[in-house]
């Protein structure tokens, strides 16, 4: 694990945008929440309003919430034009914002309910106005408390905002969610541990402000403003000295075999002078509709996956006419350009432990019909909910004793474990071969194809420069190469790479 | 005999919140005047409307119907920054600003329109109330109850206003210390040519104090008598009520007193 210390120092840039993204989040929740708690202060049913729909807000998983505001930002182009972004910084920072609001406010209208009476009638009674009675009186013995509340929100928000990760905006939920999905332990707690420490040191800076705003102290009270607001400005300044030209920006959704082949993509790009970044672990569904936005401009996404969730197709063509519809389709509804097919398949398939299979006596999926009630099927978050799993259900009238959703690299460990008999496998994942798994036939043709497409956002689908660039891949990727090189980032022991690393290794494999 | 023009008059005055009556009754309301240079006292028993009626002298409370004239003036009309800068409250609660010294207290009504107190002057206002000039830069929290009420008379004295009005002023002091603020005030009352209107419900500090005592019951003035002459059985049955207690009080320890 003395890796971290390698890899802590490389986090500075991931750090500054962490901090201004939670400043940012802090600042606006408190710019809402502060007149809010005033208003509330006179009106009881302003007071129950915004408290109750603050706490609703709260009950919301942050990872929804994150990604509740896409399709609401979608929506909204059609009122602020195609300019609004609908990833990264803007949305995070809106779901964030509501996330603080909750502390702040409760906070805040509490102080304000329990200011002595006696106090208040003094105010009145030497003849402040309303608003002589708020700055001079209400505000100054409000002020600990509200700090408090202040302080509560920055420990959830620097805390939820690692989950910006999902939606395009770089944070120290990077190295999480990167480490994460390729076992790169070293890497989650790198992660950790720069966010861990941002929180612990906000929390302990504005607990200076705190005992200075209640034992009256200026000197800790604007220190510990002074020195927020140096951390704050350093983190804005470390930001603004990148670059701000448009690069091409590289998604992958949260699976090894993403995060290598947007390695392969960027490198192929960068040689030819391109400048990329990448947007790591972004969720299945948002990745389309943001290529589509061009908030995203390339991506890796597989026939099946577009065919049933966006085509909302459940018959079976076949491959070619699969791949074809989808092509034409995406082209003509959302300007996006299907490069080509990268010559691999993805296909979501049921995998069990070879002893366990003949064990059972099964190979394939209709095998289990009879034997499915006493076995538990492990699937990856989405898939309970994918229209391939309802296809497959239905198809062969499975009913299975217990589900469960695992992580997709904890899904093979779970089924080592006996924790899971049954797995929804994916045909290129590399431990299928490493871990002896038999994958389950499906005589029925219930599963679609999901060749691994090539995926340009309107913005760059006229790039002869990236499409010349990008054209050798086409085909060029065989499903034991992909697997071979999915099991380098899987792999648990000494030869275990990183995404990159093993992409390099995939292009050498490949001839590129 | 020429009596002076009323300071202040109440012209009548109800107030109602919601379906309950607390000043004024079914009747006319409550009408009386107050002259310049009077000590008064408005006694009656716990929501008699004695603290309603006198917080619509600051406009603290504003009656549903009728007026209160001040100086001529109806303070509906004035700035309630203004008035309440003319009109010096003190009230049981005391209500010092925490976050504020002893001086910034006192100093505080001035400062809302505008202007500095001089140190000097803070020493001349602590002096007033018998309190040292080194307690300017103490926090209320520093200070004993009846310090704090001692401030809280000078706060209300500072913008050096023409009447004062005291609800229940000394209602949370322990008896030796109410004692002696009653005096104190009433001395200031003397020397700086105030007028005040005091409420309590201690009968005992009415007679000792004012000039004139007013009684209220149900909303409603009972009694408007000297205290001569409610010693003497005047104002009816719920002001002699009232009178009863501390007397009969009175004659029980002169009782034991004499039984040695």
């Amino acid at each position: 694990m003395d890796d971290i210390w390698e890899i802590l120092p490389g986090l500075g840039d991931k750090l500054a945008a962490h901090v201004v993204l939670s400043a940012s989040a802090i600042g606006l929740a408190m710019l809402i929440a502060l007149p809010m708690a005033v208003w509330a202060g006179r009106s009881q049913i302003v007071s129950r309003l915004a408290l109750s729909l603050a706490s609703l807000v709260q009950t919301i998983p942050a990872l929804a919430l994150l990604a509740l505001f896409f399709p609401l930002l979608l929506s909204l182009r059609t009122v602020f034009g195609e300019g609004l972004p609908t990833l990264g910084f803007l949305p995070a920072l809106m779901a964030l914002t509501l996330y603080a609001l909750l502390p702040i406010l409760r906070n805040a209208v509490t102080a304000q309910a329990n200011l002595d009476e006696g106090v208040l009638e003094a105010a009145d009674g030497v003849g402040m106005t309303k608003w002589q009675k708020l700055v001079l009186v209400e505000a100054p013995l409000s002020a600990p408390f509200i700090m408090a509340g202040i302080r509560t929100a920055s420990v959830w928000t620097i805390g939820a905002a690692t989950l910006a990760t999902t939606i395009g905006q770089p944070s120290l939920g990077d190295p999480i969610f990167a480490g994460l999905q390729t076992q790169n332990w070293a890497l989650v707690l790198a992660g950790c541990l720069a966010s861990a420490g941002l929180a612990l040191a906000a929390d302990n800076l504005l607990w200076v402000i705190e005992v200075g705003l209640a034992k009256r102290s200026r000197w800790m009270t604007f220190g510990g403003i002074a020195v927020v607001a140096l951390g704050i400005l350093a983190a804005l300044w470390a930001q603004s000295t990148g670059s701000d030209e448009r690069r091409i920006i590289i998604a992958s959704k949260q699976f090894s075999e993403q995060y290598i082949l947007a390695q392969l993509i960027g490198a192929r790009l960068e040689e030819a002078g391109y400048a990329v970044e990448y947007r790591d672990g972004l969720g299945s569904a948002v990745v389309h509709s943001a290529v589509a936005s061009s908030s995203i401009d390339i991506s890796v996404d597989y026939t099946g996956t577009i065919w049933t969730n966006y085509l909302n197709r459940s018959d079976n063509p076949g491959r070619e006419a699969m791949y074809e519809t989808i092509r034409e389709w995406e082209w003509r509804q959302n300007g996006v350009k299907v490069l080509g097919r990268l010559g691999f398949e993805n296909a979501y398939a049921f995998a069990m432990r070879g002893d366990r299979a003949k064990e059972l006596g099964v190979t394939s999926l209709g095998d289990l019909v009879g034997k499915a009630p006493q076995l538990t099927v492990g699937g990856d978050p989405e898939f309970f909910e994918r229209p391939e799993w309802l296809a497959v259900r239905d198809a062969y009238g499975l009913r299975f004793g217990q589900s469960r959703n695992f992580a997709p690299t904890f899904m093979y460990n779970a089924l080592q474990s006996g924790e899971a008999d049954v797995i929804s496998a994916y045909t290129s994942d590399g431990r299928i071969a490493a871990d002896k798994l038999v994958v389950l036939a499906d005589p029925k043709g219930a599963l679609p194809s999901y060749d691994a497409l090539l995926m340009l956002s309107p913005r760059i689908a006229e790039d002869k420069g990236v499409i010349a660039a990008l054209a050798p891949l086409l085909g060029a990727i065989s499903v034991e190469a992909m697997r071979e090189a999915n099991l380098a980032v899987d792999r648990e022991d000494s030869k275990k790479l990183t995404p990159k690393a093993a992409a390099a290794e995939l292009a050498k494999k490949v001839g590129l | 005999m020429t009596m002076p023009s009323p300071l202040l008059r109440f012209d009548g005055v109800i107030c109602r919140f919601g379906s309950v009556t607390a000043v004024g009754g079914i009747g006319a309301g409550v009408s009386c005047d107050i002259a310049a240079g009077s000590f008064v006292a408005l006694v009656g028993a716990s929501g008699s409307g004695k603290s309603t009626l006198l917080k619509t002298v600051n406009t603290l409370v504003q009656p549903t119907t009728g007026r209160v004239l001040f100086g001529g003036e109806d303070v509906a009309h004035l700035k309630p920054a203004r008035l309440r800068r003319r009109v010096g409250y003190v009230f049981q609660g005391i209500g010092l600003f925490p976050h504020m010294s002893v001086a910034e207290n006192i100093a505080i009504g001035p400062r809302l329109t505008g202007e500095k107190l001089a140190p000097q002057r803070i020493a001349e206002l602590l002096a007033l109330v018998e309190l040292d000039p080194a307690f300017a830069s103490r926090m209320p929290d520093e200070l004993s109850g009846g310090q704090r009420q001692r401030v809280g008379v000078a706060r209300a004295l500072a913008g050096e206003p023409e009447l004062l009005i005291m609800d229940e002023p000394f209602g949370a002091l322990d008896p030796i210390t109410r004692d002696a603020l009653g005096r104190k005030v009433r001395e200031l009352h003397d020397s700086l040519g105030l007028t005040t209107v005091m409420v309590t419900h201690d009968m005992a500090e009415a007679l000792l104090l004012a000039d004139r005592v007013l009684v209220m019951d149900k909303g409603l003035l009972a009694a408007d008598e000297t205290p001569r002459a409610l010693l003497a059985g005047a104002g009816g049955a719920v002001a002699q009520g009232l009178v009863a207690v501390p007397r009969q009080q009175a004659e029980r320890l002169a009782a034991m007193e004499a039984d040695g």
